[in-house]
Order: structure tokens, then sequence, then C-alpha cells
């Protein structure tokens, strides 16, 4: 076996990343959506640390960075679900099509 | 392999840094002994402590004095039939409690006995324990979920909101801790011409901070050090659901909050998980505040006679609670029903007394000093528990959040800032 | 292919970690997105963000890790919980879980993996086998002097940003009086 270098690990997050898109493209719950949105950001902080190892620590400043973001983000996804939740009682996203012609 | 296992005995540094796995599983098997005897002691003397703080006796009956009640009750508990509710969700009701104990026991990785009497030392340690006690959150969210009943959701509920909020403060105070180990030392009150270091977030590193500096962060920076200690005290209590604090699992508000539907064995360890996470916050606060493993008076009172004086002391801790038994002896009823537990007690004290005598030998008596007296602090936080729980009325829940963000949070921040300027005016 | 030797601490069956936890992480992925019960996709994502703590210590960034555990696993994933807890419908888990366009959904993302796989084949050359092993015992110390130095606009603004996140959620959350 060759001894893991970084090509494994963007593999790892390119995976990932595969795995957070198809969550986000094919289910209909929100929070499961959300929740394959941090799988995303997750694959990119992968990355951004894994090149750290080569190039320095600002991949890993840029990686605190996003998950702050990230924690902010689910903020306030969380809160328009909640006041979205509020009028129609639905978690599914085909469901929410008010404006829809 | 034999090489293995001796090179370590001769190093200077913990087994995880050493890269050594038999002695770090060594240490971690150790570990886990001592919390699972800790927690049974602590169980048998929260029962009696609390029975005499209101002027009855507790258990007497199971062993001499109730010594042998942790058993009994840990038997009991084995044996309850485990009932799960009906419409619950049998994979988050089984992996809750399995989420807090693994978080209450993974804090004990970073905790320094001694200088070199801790499983690893991270460069992180700290953040490490703020982040995995952290967890817990997670298991009591799923508890009451999982039961699917309204008390165990509500309780759920406030105690996450709780605990999420008093981190906040805990983590204000830690701050001011660490930032005590980068700033000057040497001269009353730890102010004053010094090593200006470099700060550290280890935890070993920190108890040498102290003692480089030589003053307990107690007393540094005087009375920012004692407030910055106050805040996490006070967090640390309400960080474990404890009385005060405990709205969320007390028996006549919420019938038992979110460990309502657990019975028999998952009951058992939620409490081991309590009280696990009981003694990790109080080894935090002994390692950031009180000095960690050196003995009281570390550079105040120095020399070989002082050394000596206080290297007595852990001989003679276990010979006064020898004492204490065979005093118990001599007053115990001379009936023949009481034959079994006088000479169940009698033996006690004599294992006690045997335990201090070995501890007198001078080689012992060196190696034992920081385990001991690190035990000896903690120790006195578990007792500061139990009393906090004879004596304080509940908080409601509204008082508990608006202490946690409007008094803790201002206070913790501001003592920060205070930490800092006089860090770089002094 | 050498791999510098680090003084000090040296690291242990590298190999069988790196696959354990990217495993872990990757199994945990699939849980996340597959499962119905929102539940058990939150337990999942927790289990994975800690395996990807391990895998950060793997690759010699402590402070990042410790991150990683407090904000994501121990804060961002309380926060889904809650909600999960607030909108949970008995009734969305028994219906379909997958919406109409999953099939093109699917062949996007294969898409996207085939583009993953030409741009790593061709560039296998760039990211080279031999690390350069950087200190771990002061890695907090760099970051520190990184943040509040280089980066110091970007830490205000993340500040900033985080208040406006707050008062949005209060303020979209909160009941109409």
């Amino acid at each position: 076996m060759a001894p893991i270098g970084t090509l494994h690990y963007l593999v790892v997050a390119a995976a990932l990343f595969i795995l957070g898109v198809i969550g986000v493209l094919t289910r209909r719950n929100v929070v499961i959506i959300l929740m394959s949105i941090e799988l995303i950001l997750n694959a990119v902080n992968l990355n951004l640390v894994a090149f750290s190892r080569l190039w320095g620590l600002h991949g890993q400043v840029f990686a605190i960075f996003v998950i702050t973001d990230a924690a902010a983000e689910a903020a306030v996804g969380l809160g328009i679900l909640i006041a979205f939740f509020r009028n129609k009682e639905t978690v599914n996203v085909d469901e929410i099509d008010l404006l829809k012609w | 392999m034999l090489d293995y296992i001796t090179s370590y005995l001769s190093s200077n540094t913990t087994p995880g840094q050493a890269g050594n796995v038999f002695w770090a599983t060594v240490y971690i098997l150790v570990v886990f002994g001592g919390i699972s005897v800790a927690v049974m002691a602590m169980n048998w003397l929260e029962r009696k402590a609390l029975a005499h703080f209101q002027i009855r006796l507790g258990p007497m009956r199971v062993g001499p004095h109730g010594l042998l009640q942790p058993i009994a009750d840990a038997i009991k508990l084995m044996t309850k039939e485990d009932i799960i509710p009906a419409e619950a969700d049998k994979f988050v009701f089984w992996i809750a409690p399995l989420i807090i104990l693994c978080a209450s026991f993974a804090v004990y990785i970073v905790i320094p006995f001694g200088p070199t009497h801790a499983i690893t030392d991270l460069n992180i340690g700290i953040l490490f324990m703020l982040g995995v006690s952290s967890l817990s959150v997670l298991g009591i969210v799923m508890a009451g979920w999982a039961s699917n009943s309204h008390y165990p959701l509500i309780g759920a509920l406030r105690s996450s909101a709780q605990m999420v909020s008093y981190e906040v403060a805990m983590g204000m105070a830690v701050v001011s801790a660490v930032l005590m180990t980068s700033l000057h030392g040497l001269g009353p009150y730890g102010v004053g011409v010094g090593t200006s270091g470099t700060g550290t977030l280890s935890m070993i590193g920190i108890v040498q901070a102290q003692q480089e500096q030589h003053v307990w962060f107690l007393f540094k920076f005087f009375p920012l050090g004692f407030i910055a200690f106050g805040i996490f005290a006070i967090a640390m209590v309400a960080e474990t659901n404890r009385a005060p604090f405990d709205l969320p699992e007390a028996e006549s508000e919420l019938t038992a909050g979110f460990h309502t539907e657990y019975s028999g064995l998952r009951w058992s360890l939620f409490m081991l998980g309590e009280y696990a996470a009981m003694i990790a916050v109080s080894s935090i606060a002994v390692t950031l505040w009180l000095g960690g493993w050196y003995r009281p008076f570390p550079n105040t009172l120095t020399g070989e006679t002082w050394d000596l004086v206080f290297s007595l002391f852990p001989g003679l801790t276990f010979l006064g609670l020898a004492a204490i038994a065979f005093v118990g002896v001599r007053r115990m009823p001379k009936h023949p029903y009481f034959r079994v537990q006088t000479i169940g007690l009698a033996g006690f004290g004599a294992v006690l007394g045997l335990i201090g005598l070995i501890l007198f030998v001078p080689p012992v008596r060196n190696r034992i000093q920081d385990i001991f007296w690190f035990v000896a602090k903690v120790a006195g936080f578990m007792y500061l528990y139990i009393w906090y729980r004879a004596t304080f009325p509940r908080y409601r829940f509204d008082q508990l959040m608006k202490v946690g963000w409007k008094v803790l949070l201002p206070i913790g921040i501001g003592v920060l800032i205070l930490t800092a300027i006089l860090g770089v005016v002094l | 292919m050498q791999q510098a030797v680090q003084p000090g601490m040296q690291p242990v069956a590298t190999t069988f970690f790196f696959y354990l936890l990217s495993g872990l992480t990757l199994l945990s992925g699939v849980f996340v997105i597959v499962r119905k019960n929102p539940v058990h996709s939150a337990l999942a994502l927790i289990f994975g963000l800690l395996a990807q703590a391990g895998l950060y210590l793997m690759l010699y960034a402590p402070f990042v890790a410790g991150v990683q555990i407090i904000l994501y696993a121990g804060g961002i994933m309380v926060l889904f919980l809650f909600v999960i807890m607030l909108v949970n419908l008995e009734r969305s888990q028994r219906e379909e879980q997958f919406n109409k366009q999953w099939l093109v959904g699917l062949l996007a993302a294969i898409a996207l993996g085939g583009l993953f796989i030409v741009v790593y084949v061709k560039g296998k050359n760039l990211f080279p086998y031999r690390i350069a092993q950087p200190v771990e015992t002061n890695n907090t110390q760099q970051i520190g002097v990184m943040l509040y130095g280089q980066y110091m606009f970007a830490f205000e603004i993340a500040s900033l940003l985080l208040l406006v996140a707050i008062i949005g959620a209060v303020v979209m959350a909160k009941k109409r009086i």
C-alpha cells in the first residue's frame, strides 16, 4: 500500500462532496437537505486542511472561517424552516410552492 | 518486547507522548477502574453526607454504616426489568446513555494526575476537554426525544438549553486562565517582572506555568483569578445538572426529567455519566486554578523540612480514616446480630491503616505525592457538590437562564478583558 | 515516496487509521442521505463529523480538529436536533422520501464524480507524496498569530456575520405577538 499522501485525502473529500450533492438534489425533507449542505462544507474543509499541510497554515485558517460561516448559515436556514413550518405544516420542499405558477 | 515495556519506566513524559501503547493502555485501565470506584464511593458519600446534613443517619443496614450500599444498588439496578416505551425509537433510546458515557469518560485522557501521570498530553488539552464535554448535550437531547413522552422531552430541552448556556460562561473563565499562562509572574499575587513565556493549552503546561510563576492562578492578579474561578465553579455545577441547577432532573418538578423512562441498568449508566462528568469538570477546575498536583504552598513554604511535613500527609490521611473506622467499631452495638458488621468494619479499618502505613515508606511516599494532592483537591470539590445539594434551594428555569447569560457571561468577559489589560500593563 | 520522520511523537499505524476514519466518514455520509428518520441522519452526521476531526488530527491540524468538535459536533448539531424535535412530523417519515427528479440528480452527481476522477488522474503529479510534516506543538500559536495579524479583517467580519445571523434567526423564529 502506498503511504498516505495528499491525494488520498482529496479523494475522500471528493466522495463526501458527491454524497452531499446527491443529498441536496434528491431528498424532499428540508432538514436533511440542510445536513447534506453541511456535508458539502465539510468536504471543502477537508480539502483545505489537506492542502494546508503542503502550503502553510492559510488553509487551516480558512477552514476555521468556513466552520464559522457554516454555523451562521445553519442557524439562519433553520430559522427560515421554523418560520415556514408555522405557516404550512410541512417539511417537504416539494410542497413549498406558494409562488410557483 | 520486555524492552518496550521497561524502556518507558525511565522516561519523563506521558505514555501518549512517548508513543508507548502498552503503558497508555495500562494507564487507561487504571483510570477507568479508579473512576468506577470513585463513582461508587461518591454515591455512598452523597447519601451519608446528605443524611447527616438533614440530621438523620442514612443507609446503615447494608454494610457497616452502609458501606456496601452502592454494591447493593448496583445489583438491584442490574437485575431490574428493562422497559422501553412503546413507540420509542429503539436505536436512539439505546445509544443515548452511551453517548453521555463516552463523552464524560473521554475527558479523562488529558487529566494530569502528575507531571508524567496523564494518559497523554495533547497540545490542545483544554480545547479538547471543553469540546468533548459539550458532546454530552447531544446524549441528553436524544434521550429526551427517544422516550416519546412529554416529561422527558421538556426535561431534555431545558437541560440542554441550560448546559449550552453555561458552557459559554465556562469558556470565558477557561480563556482567562489560559491567558494567565503567558503573562508575567513572580511576586505577590503573580504580578511583576518574570518570565513571559508563550501561553499553552496543554493541561500539564498550565500547571507547570503555575509552578514557574510561583502562584496559583486562583491568586493571580487578585481578585481576577478568584472571580474567574468563581465563574467556573458555578458554571460547572450548572453544566453537570446538579443542585441548585437541577431543575431538569428534579423529582418534584419533572418526575426525573430526561431519564424518566429509563430503568435499571440504563439509568445507572446515566448516573455513572453524571458523576464522571462531575469529577472531570472538578479536575479541570483544580488543574486550571488550584495548582494541579502541587502540594499546598509550593513556593512560599519551601525547603527540605516542609517537603517532609507535606509528604507525610497521605499516610496521615489514611491513618485518620482508619481511626474513624475504629471509633465506629467501638460504638457498634454489642449484640450478636451486629457481629458480622463489626468484624467487617474492623477489617476495613485495618486495610485503611495498612495502606496508611505503606504510604509512610519513603519510596512510595515520594511517588504518591502528586496523585494524592490532586485527588485530595478533587475530593474537596466533590464534598462541595454534596454540600450545595444539601443547602441551596433550586433555581427556577428562567432564573437559571438569567444567571447564565446576564450575570456570569458579562462578568466573564470583564474578567477576560481586565486580565489581558493587567497582563500587558503590569 | 518517503515520509519525513517527526522528532518526538511518531505517528502510529497511519494507514489503518486513515482507512478506518475515512471509511467511517463516508459511511456516515451515506447514512445521512439515506435514512428516513431525520434524527438518525443527524446521529450519522455527528459520527461523521467526529471521524473527520480524527482526519484533521492525522493532518497535523489539532486546532481545527478541536474547533470542529466544539462548534460543529457540539454546537451546530445540537441546533439541528432541537429543530428536528420541533418540526418532527410522523407522517413525513411515511411519505415518499426522494423527490421526482432523483434520477436526474443522481446522474448529475455521477457526472461531477467523473469530472473529479478526470482531474485527479490527470493531475496526479501535482499532489506529491512526500509531505513536509509541519511541527504541531505550536500550531495553535501560529494560527493565533495569523488570525490576529494577517486575517484580522476577516476575523472581525466573521464576528459581525455571527451577530447578523443571531439577530436574523431570533427575528424569524420568534412568535408573532
